[in-house]
């Protein structure tokens, strides 16, 4: 994302509305009707990977079905490959050996990609941090991470509404300037 | 068969055998070298008819390794549970029973790939679970890894 | 130029080549990873490799206190959440000569059987999709649906419940309990008929289940293959009619048999049971008597030295726990016994000389959970 201001309180920068006001009222030289048509389409049509490594990959499911309705927000078709894939939703446990495997369906997938990483696990290690011996405590030590959903498993409403922030996040982009997709040690998040 | 005809017929075949106090099960310390033997009676006698290993347990008790079989018979419903312990911490070895009962297979290989205990015979004995050039067994007592696992 | 055409030319038929099929496919419900070996379309060798979700759970039990283990447990099935609970809870509870309330039972054994129905619906809907049936995703999810609304309203959890707790429940459920449950069992008694219609009779559907994946009865009993998968050929493995627990052995309930041992008679073993397990259901659920929803417990638990192992009949086969305990608040050595472990193990035999796709079959009605193969 392309916002580096001086004068920014550290405050201000955590809080999501200021940003996207700042944004719109001339923050970036750049933000034309052009980015506003092309953030529109790609945020409206996120295709995410069918990835579940657990329990989280049921409340998945359960999101894409009948009930809740993944498709009512333009959060469409799962892909089952990840050259086809926009957004990769890690949903459960990431261990030592599915590491590599998951940074390789990273490195696969066309840019512009994103990954929200769902439920404890993902975030931090969750409910296996302590006392175990092939856990990955956070997949943003693998891949970096745009959002962050909290929960054991997190509720299809928490996935939602995770997904709508990327979007709001995909909204703010610019064309401008390259979105890093490499990891750069900084960690690219949106609060919850 | 009840508990006390099956004792005396364990003990007809590996006189060696100790039996154990356990309210659950029938429970034998058998000497390892005896262990082919004894399950291979237990399987093929019709009158024992042991068809069902329904678990296979690897367990560290601290200074000895060793493997834990549960065996049940689906015919004549009894069921017994066998020991085997080693000192041997560095090369631990019994021998497999993959050939008798096709469950022990990934069992066996689990067992290997956390406890690093050998089974000779196996046809196919590989980590399972773990990545294939991991050191160390995770699931002994003294394992450490300073790493990946944080304490609490 | 003749030579070239007189050169020996092996034919594809002939040769063997390998397919790797996951971590990252969608028809293996997970991140299990099936190495393939085919000839031409024919299967002739499968190797699993599993590992890929390997959490040491029973590392962890070591450091863990018994009510801290029934957090880890749900995580392990996650379908069939009160059931590995129940596990946990019966063995410390037979270890500590606790008598729970009844109405702690009847409690049990009717969430129990929930979920085995929500288990064996979503095992229905992504069968149905495996197999190219998207209506079945919907159509399961949705029914499952009303019974994690059940869940949600006494214990406020979906999916992971923790809702047991050893002597009992954490709280009781919610007054309301009673009646939603009618009200889905009259519903879905509507709903079951829908399954029949869309899959159990399509010939496609037909087509590509019946003679496929045969396992006979001395294979599974040799290859420890329990649960639904087990009892499509025959052998009589439920734990609740051999072991009774909880109520088990105060309803009455048919233990659903096929004989054939395709993946036809294994799927309608499932939708069966889900037949039966409402008639549990039915019979207890008007009498759940008054009373406490759970018994005294010291607060931290020491189970007497010794050895335990208790199994139950989960939604997948026989779970079995093995415990070392040496008189300390902490286990020595917990097994866990996991059925999909163990059917994973009879994959391999099953699907040779099947053809690939039939592999996506056989596989999806082993109803494999893969964090409960690994742990
Ligand atoms: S966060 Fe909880 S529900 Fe999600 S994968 Fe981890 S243990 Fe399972």
């Amino acid at each position: 994302m392309g916002v580096r201001i001086k004068n920014m309180k550290y405050a201000d920068f955590q809080d999501n509305e200021t940003l996207e006001l700042f944004e719109k009222t001339g923050g970036n030289v750049m933000l034309t009707t052009i980015d506003d048509v092309i953030d529109w389409g790609r945020s409206n049509s996120i295709w995410p990977l069918t990835f579940a490594t657990s329990c989280c990959g049921i409340e998945m499911m359960a999101t894409g079905a009948s009930r809740h309705d993944f498709a009512r927000f333009g959060i469409e078709v799962y892909r089952a490959s990840p050259r086809q894939a926009d957004v990769i939703v890690v949903a459960g446990t990431i261990v030592n050996k599915m590491a590599p495997v998951l940074k390789r369906l990273y490195d696969q997938m066309s840019d512009p990609k994103y990954v929200i990483a769902m439920g404890a696990c993902a975030v931090s290690g969750g409910p296996f941090f302590y006392n175990t011996y092939h856990v990955i405590r956070g997949v943003d030590h693998v891949v970096p991470v745009d959002v962050y959903i909290p929960g054991c498993p997190p509720r299809p409403e928490a996935l939602l509404y995770g997904v709508m922030q990327l979007q709001r996040k995909i909204k703010l982009e610019t064309i401008a300037k390259e979105r890093k997709t490499k990891d750069d040690g900084r960690r690219r998040t949106i609060k919850l | 068969m009840d508990s006390e005809k099956l004792t005396d017929k364990i003990l007809e075949i590996v006189p060696e055998a100790q039996q154990e106090e356990n309210k659950q099960f029938l429970t034998f310390l058998i000497p390892p070298d005896k262990l082919k033997t004894l399950t291979t009676h237990l399987k093929e006698e019709k009158e024992l008819d042991f068809d069902y290993l329904f678990c296979l347990t690897g367990v560290d008790w601290g200074t000895e390794l060793g493997v834990v079989y549960h065996l049940t018979s689906t015919s004549l419903n009894h069921s017994v549970e066998l020991k085997v312990k080693t000192d041997n911490r560095e090369t631990p070895e019994f021998d497999t029973v993959t050939d008798l009962w096709m469950t022990a297979d990934f069992f066996e290989r689990e067992v290997w790939d956390l406890f690093g205990i050998r089974f000779t015979g196996h046809p196919d004995l590989r980590r399972i679970l773990l990545e294939e050039d991991w050191v160390g067994y995770p699931m002994r007592k003294d394992y450490t890894d300073e790493v990946n696992i944080v304490e609490l | 130029m003749k030579e070239i055409i007189n050169l020996p030319v092996q034919s594809i038929e002939e040769e063997e080549y390998h397919i790797n099929m996951g971590p990252q496919h969608p028809s293996t419900h997970g991140v299990l990873r099936l190495v393939v070996t085919l000839q031409g379309e024919i299967v002739k060798k499968l190797q699993p490799h599993c590992g890929y979700i390997h959490r040491g759970i029973e590392k962890m039990c070591e450091k863990d206190t018994y009510q801290q283990i029934i957090h880890l447990t749900d995580r392990m099935d996650y379908l069939s959440a009160h059931i590995n609970n129940h596990a946990v809870c019966l063995l410390v509870e037979g270890a500590l000569e606790v008598e729970v309330p009844e109405r702690v039972k009847y409690i049990r054994t009717i969430l129990d059987e929930l979920n085995r129905i929500a288990s064996h619906q979503l095992w229905w809907s992504s069968f149905g999709m495996d197999l190219g049936g998207l209506t079945c995703f919907f159509y399961g999810l949705r029914d499952r649906e009303h019974i994690l609304d059940i869940f949600e309203e006494s214990f406020g959890s979906r999916l992971l419940h923790s809702y047991y707790t050893p002597g009992g429940l954490m709280r009781d459920v919610h007054p309301n309990f009673q009646k939603r449950v009618k009200d889905f069992l009259k519903y879905n008694r509507k709903k079951i008929k829908d399954y029949d219609r869309i899959l159990s009779g399509n010939v496609i559907f037909l087509e590509r289940s019946k003679g496929v994946g045969v396992l006979s009865k001395e294979l599974a009993i040799n290859y420890g293959v329990t649960g639904p998968s087990g009892r499509g050929s025959g052998w009589a493995c439920d734990i609740r009619k051999k072991h009774p627990y909880a109520m088990y052995d105060k309803v009455e309930f048919r233990e659903v048999l096929r004989h054939e041992g395709d993946t036809y008679s294994r799927y309608m073993v499932r939708i069966d049971e889900m037949r039966e397990s409402m008639n549990i259901i039915e019979q207890l659920i008007d009498n759940i008597p008054e009373g406490d929803f759970s018994a005294k417990m010291k607060p931290i638990i020491r189970l007497p030295e010794g050895e335990y192992y208790q199994c139950v009949e989960s939604a997948r086969g026989e779970l079995g726990i093995y415990c070392i305990s040496d008189g300390n608040k902490n286990p020595v050595r917990m097994k866990f016994r996991t059925p999909s472990f163990v059917n994973l193990g009879v994959l391999d035999k099953i699907s040779r000389e099947m053809k690939i796709a039939d592999l996506v079959a056989i596989g999806a009605s082993l109803d494999l959970v893969i964090p409960d193969i690994d742990r």
